[in-house]
């Protein structure tokens, strides 16, 4: 696939920074509102979704390769799990404990985020919505990319 | 009294329009077009997830059902044909 027109290719890059920002928010305020890592995730993997029609896979694929959004998702999946055990360590001494809520473990935490609407009151669970999140991204962005590019191989007659 | 009554008209118009866009769907030919009405289906179901107070599920469906679900389709038709053959 060789992209669209130039009117589609400015509209989605200009709008593309919004969906990511509003994405980000669902997952930062997962515990406050509604939505989460999966939401959110799924918000900015729709944009770069939108990028990837709109520009082209081959034009996306020299950008980002689909070996590292493997890596990002491992992370997140690492980081989640990884969490998860530290509660083994720390705190309640169980698996996913939260041991970040109102604790002396790590002790400026509690301080920070004090005063922007109370965003930090629910000790790990920001932190396990951005694991998710992360891995949610960077799936659903390797499947749309690595359809696109395989379809876009298949038109140009190329396929083995 | 009177904000009942609308949600109730809206709880009756909205489950139609999804009817109506699933039926859009399946008897256009243009299946870029088709892909749009499967889109617009999507989105009346995240506005009647969101009427029924589940916001939750309405940001999941619309995230991916309106979007992701669309940029997908649009990626198959492209590599195959566009028109769908009168069989």
């Amino acid at each position: 696939m060789s992209g669209m027109s130039k009117i589609v290719k400015t509209i989605s890059a200009t709008i593309l920074p919004f969906i990511t920002i509003y994405g980000l928010y669902i997952i930062a305020h997962g515990h406050l509102t509604p939505g989460g890592g999966f939401q959110g995730g799924a918000i900015v993997a729709s944009g770069f979704a939108m990028i990837v029609v709109a520009f082209g896979s081959i034009w996306t694929m020299e950008k980002i390769k689909e070996k590292h959004l493997s890596i990002i998702e491992s992370l997140g999946a690492i980081g989640f799990i990884g969490l998860a055990f530290f509660g083994l360590l720390f705190g309640a001494k169980m698996f996913f404990a939260n041991f970040l809520v109102k604790q002396d473990v790590i002790p400026f935490f509690n301080q920070i985020g004090q005063g922007l609407s109370n965003i930090n009151t629910a000790g790990l669970l920001p932190l396990m919505n951005l694991a998710v999140g992360l891995k949610v991204i960077a799936g659903l962005f390797a499947i749309v990319l690595v359809m696109a590019y395989a379809t876009s191989k298949i038109k140009e007659g190329t396929a083995k | 009294m009177a904000e009942n009554i609308l949600i109730d008209i809206i709880h009756i118009i909205i489950p139609i329009l999804i009817v109506a866009s699933s039926f859009v769907a399946v008897y256009l030919k243009d299946l870029i077009a088709a892909a749009i009405a499967v889109a617009a289906m999507s989105l009346l179901l995240s506005l009647e997830f969101f009427i029924l107070q589940a916001p939750d599920v309405a940001i999941a469906e619309a995230g991916v059902g309106a979007c992701l679900t669309t940029a997908i389709l649009v990626i198959a038709i492209r590599a195959t044909k566009r028109m769908e053959d009168e069989a």
